[in-house]
């Protein structure tokens, strides 16, 4: 009952407030009660036993196909949720401080939001999984056309339409998989590991459902939504999409694709693997070239969930725990990123490396501070969080699954690895042109605000935690995973 | 020899042939509009009624040959009232009244008794349409829903454009009655019976007669259903007629077409889908695209609805491409996808039809601040044609038609049946979109009580079936 708690939480609040006059306190509240519940979940779940699906709700929705509203959490889940309902409780914080126009709407759009996102974490039916998938896209997509930046309407109109693209063909992607295996059910799925599926079917099936969930993670060469979609989002939009929205797509990867099509999986996995590592060069070196903050730090989301899909194409435990690591590391650094990107486009009214200047330690230094910590910690400084999920993919790379090419994954691991090394380089260059340098004279802007302190700190602290502690992380991801790979 | 019929079986078609003679003679006798309108809406919920009496003890059978003329076999009854017939007749009524609902404000300058006894013998057609078992009934209902509604569409009698897309809707109509009947006689001429459930294999040297049949039959119900190729006539005739005609043309019309096409393919032709599965593929994916594509580049707001109901079409169609595999569940699929479509096209045709004087789709800027009841309505039921949450009704209706086509294992139609989705999106989401923008000029509200019941009665279906899609899907699904 918890989970169907954590849903209805936000639903109810965002249907309340469709009637009544409200404001981002009011999202606050809704938010922190979910938070709260939450809190109370990962307090009940057996840590001893994450591996298996708990709390499970399994109604009957629409016996007519087969499809189940069925929610679970197990270790791979609670980790995301924490980040989802976590991620969003900030950003009514940060909304305190901001106050934007139509709060209200606002206010309902992230509740819906916040609903789709938990609901793809917990769902257990593929159907439901769908459905949930589809529910954050309307939100967003007004987010975006809304409360967005100058090119708002052509930036929202991409998201929406290359997401949509890619959901239509995981929903076909997911019914061949369903009809041919009989039945719609994750656990079953995952627990048969492709028994009574023919190779062709499964190969087809994996193609079509790892376009669906590449488009959304995402993977070179279909990001092109991304850069636009972050760069015209506002400060909480950007947070949540980064945050959130694209570890669904790596997410569906690690509990639908892998467990229920393990020989597509081995067949496309080089394939996967391959453009895994072309994202992470090239989201890199088209870092070195942005001079838009926001922009960069959406190009650096393709190389950091390039190092998460390599992880995932090793097919094997160290890889996947690789990516789920790599996908809560990057929720939480990346979306301290965009809140500082938010803030200081807010103050400097520019995102622009040359109009923010030079020397903001100086000028700004708590500001300064937090941002360079965010940067080391997303160029993967051993002891933050960034460092792991990286790291652990290139083992993983080093000896992929038995029947994948060994010579292949090892190559991509070099390669990787020097992806790794440019993601240092643009984030210092990003560091010296901004932080450091001869301090330029700008118009008086304010250092750190109070609520913006409340709304980063829990995100820097985790970064430091996960970070210095990963095996609290990895002892949750691991027994799921290896229970999903078979063995 | 006498024959008994059971009067029981045709209930709602004699209640509704009754209902459109009464109107006629009401009016005629000068009672005022607001009865007449009353009584119309009385004598559909009475069929209505009907249809749900019917339910138990399904099937009932008439109009069957007499045991003492035909040999071993399947009863061969010309009109059967099963599932697949209550289903459609419910379809079909509930459409009716909300139709009747919305001509109630819009239609002040036509003679009302004579519209409203048009409409029942259209009706009437489709109702008889959808129990037809035998190729004659089908075709002589067939006429019997289209006669009526080339009047219908003209009925604007001062009005030049209405009377070129009656003409236009009359010559493309009696061409496709021509090709339906050629390819009827084509197969009557085969196989020897006009009873859809006798069909059966023929001999080597006259399977390509029956092959042109075949592909004859499915050209005339595509010019119904608006197919494409077949489709030109849909956006000038939908543009020119009265709205709630084009309602009318674009759901009941359709529900019929469709019905009809199950009807002969699944039941008759079902050893020959290897000859029709293909055709239905391209036909459906070409109908999608064209229809997609072209709604894309409409600026009146009529003609997109046109469109898209021609792409509509295309999805409705896609299941029955998998020809003779799991044929039952393809035709429960399209049934499912007509029923959900019918409520989600006549909530869009509704709210367009109250504020008739918005002609571009530009017009309904800000239509959701002056209006927000009607505003979200419309919004609503666009996301619901485009298969988006919180429109999960209409994405429910895709799943199913995507399950019904993988299934059948016709991928690449899904593929590009997930492409469409794409394309679709795009023109509902810039009409919806439109909606919540500031306002550029100043609207007058439609006030009339029908008109809002009828966009009550649609957003009401339209919720509750986006929470509980069961509702209208165990009664679709569970044919055959």
């Amino acid at each position: 009952m918890m989970l169907i708690l954590l849903l209805l939480i936000p639903l109810v609040g965002a249907a309340v407030l469709a009637f009544l006059p409200g404001r981002i306190r009011y999202g606050l509240y809704v938010s922190g009660l979910t938070l709260l519940a939450f809190a109370v979940l990962a307090c009940v779940f057996d840590y001893d036993r994450t591996e298996r699906m708990q709390q499970d709700v399994d109604w009957s929705w629409i016996p007519a196909l087969d499809i189940r509203f069925h929610l679970g959490v197990d270790g791979i889940s609670l980790p995301l949720v924490g980040l989802t309902v976590l991620l969003t409780f900030l950003c009514f914080v940060y909304l305190g401080r901001h106050p934007d126009k139509h709060p209200r709407m606002l206010t309902v759009l992230l509740l819906v939001l916040e609903v789709g996102m938990i609901g793809t974490f917990l769902a257990q039916d593929l159907l439901l999984f769908f459905v949930f998938f589809e529910v954050v896209l309307i939100p967003m997509y007004a987010l975006i056309a809304v409360w967005g930046g100058p090119e708002r309407r052509h930036a929202a109109y991409k998201f929406i339409l290359y997401t949509l693209l890619g959901s239509a063909l995981l929903l076909v992607g997911l019914l061949i998989l369903g009809v041919n295996a009989g039945t719609f059910d994750m656990v079953a799925l995952a627990a048969g590991h492709g028994t009574g599926l023919s190779h062709t079917v499964q190969v087809t099936a994996f193609l079509l459902i790892g376009l669906g969930l590449a488009v959304k993670a995402p993977m070179w060469p279909l990001h092109t939504w991304l850069p636009d979609a972050h760069t015209e989002a506002p400060t909480v939009g950007s947070v949540l999409l980064a945050g959130v929205l694209l570890k669904m797509g790596t997410y569906g990867f690690v509990r639908v694709a892998l467990p229920a099509l393990p020989s597509g999986a081995e067949t496309w996995a080089p394939y996967l693997g391959f453009l895994a590592v072309i994202g992470i060069i090239y989201g890199s070196l088209a870092c070195l070239a942005q001079t838009d903050l926001k922009r960069m730090i959406a190009y650096s989301s393709v190389g950091h969930m390039g190092f998460v899909l390599l992880g995932i194409a090793t097919l094997t435990p160290v890889g996947v725990n690789a990516a789920l690591f790599g996908n809560i590391a990057h929720g939480l650094i990346t979306g301290l990123l965009f809140f500082l990107a938010g803030s200081i486009k807010e103050r400097y009214g520019t995102g622009s490396l040359e109009g923010i200047g030079a020397g903001m330690l100086a000028r700004q230094p708590h500001l300064a501070a937090v941002l360079t910590f965010a940067c080391v910690a997303s160029l993967g400084l051993p002891g933050l969080a960034g460092f792991w999920g990286e790291m652990l993919a290139l083992v993983g790379a080093y000896r992929p699954g038995a029947g994948l090419p060994r010579e292949t994954f090892v190559t991509y691991m070099v390669v990787a690895a020097l992806g790794a090394v440019l993601t240092a380089a643009y984030f210092l260059r990003l560091l010296s042109r901004i932080t450091h340098g001869r301090r330029v004279e700008v118009a008086e802007v304010a250092d750190v605000r109070p609520l913006e302190w409340v709304a980063w700190t829990p995100l820097i602290v985790l970064t430091v935690l996960v970070g210095l502690w990963p095996k609290a992380l990895l002892d949750l991801t691991d027994a799921p995973v290896r229970a999903l790979m078979g063995g | 020899m006498i024959q008994g019929i059971s009067y029981a079986a045709l209930s709602p078609v004699l209640i509704v042939a009754l209902a459109g003679l009464a109107l006629l003679l009401a009016d005629a006798f000068e009672v005022p509009r607001r009865v007449l309108g009353t009584g119309a809406v009385a004598a559909l919920a009475a069929a209505l009624v009907a249809v749900f009496a019917l339910v138990p003890g399904r099937p009932h059978v008439t109009f069957c040959v007499p045991a003492s003329l035909r040999g071993a076999g399947p009863l061969p009854c010309s009109y059967i009232v099963d599932n697949f017939t209550l289903t459609f007749q419910g379809i079909v009524l509930a459409s009716a009244l909300v139709v009747v609902l919305m001509s109630l404000d819009s239609l002040d300058d036509v003679p009302m008794g004579e519209y409203l006894f048009l409409v029942f013998c259209a009706v009437v057609g489709v109702l008889t349409l959808v129990a037809a078992r035998d190729l004659i009934l089908l075709v002589v209902a067939l006429e019997t829903l289209s006669l009526p509604v080339f009047a219908l569409v003209a009925l604007k009698r001062y009005d030049g454009r209405a009377t070129e897309a009656a003409i236009k809707l009359f010559l493309v109509s009696v061409i496709s009655t021509a090709i339906l009947l050629f390819g009827i006689s084509l197969v009557y001429g085969a196989t020897g019976t006009m009873h859809v459930g006798l069909i059966g294999p023929v001999a080597a040297d006259l399977k390509p007669v029956m092959a042109a049949g075949i592909v004859m039959i499915v050209a005339g119900f595509g010019f119904k259903v608006a197919a494409v190729p077949f489709h030109f006539w849909a956006p000038d005739v939908y543009q020119g007629a009265p709205l709630p005609v084009a309602a009318f043309l674009s759901v009941i019309s359709k529900a019929g077409g469709f019905a009809g096409l199950a009807i002969v393919l699944a039941l008759g032709f079902s050893s020959y889908g290897h000859v029709w599965g293909p055709l239905i593929a391209v036909l459906a994916a070409v109908t999608m695209t064209a229809g997609n594509l072209m709604a894309l580049r409409q600026t009146h707001a009529i003609r997109l609805l046109a469109w898209s109901s021609v792409a509509q079409s295309g999805y409705m169609l896609a299941p029955l491409a998998v020809g003779s595999h799991h044929t039952t569940q393809a035709v429960a699929a399209t049934v499912a996808y007509v029923a959900f479509y019918a409520i989600m096209n006549l909530g869009a045709f509704a709210v367009v039809t109250g504020f008739g004087p918005r002609v571009l789709v530009e017009d309904y800027r800000g239509l959701a601040r002056v209006s927000p009841w009607h505003g979200a309505a419309l919004a609503f039921f666009l996301l619901c044609l485009a298969g988006l949450p919180p429109g999960i009704m209409g994405l429910v209706a895709k799943i199913v038609v995507f399950e019904g086509v993988v299934t059948g294992g016709v991928t690449w139609l899904a593929v590009v049946m997930a492409i469409n989705t794409v394309i679709g999106l795009y023109y509902y989401l810039a009409w919806a979109v439109r909606l919540f923008q500031p306002a550029t000029g100043s609207v007058s509200l439609p006030q009339g009580l029908p008109f809002r019941s009828a966009v009550a009665v649609t957003a009401a279906g339209a919720t509750v079936l986006s929470v509980e899609p069961q509702l209208l899907l165990q009664a679709t699904l569970s044919l055959g």
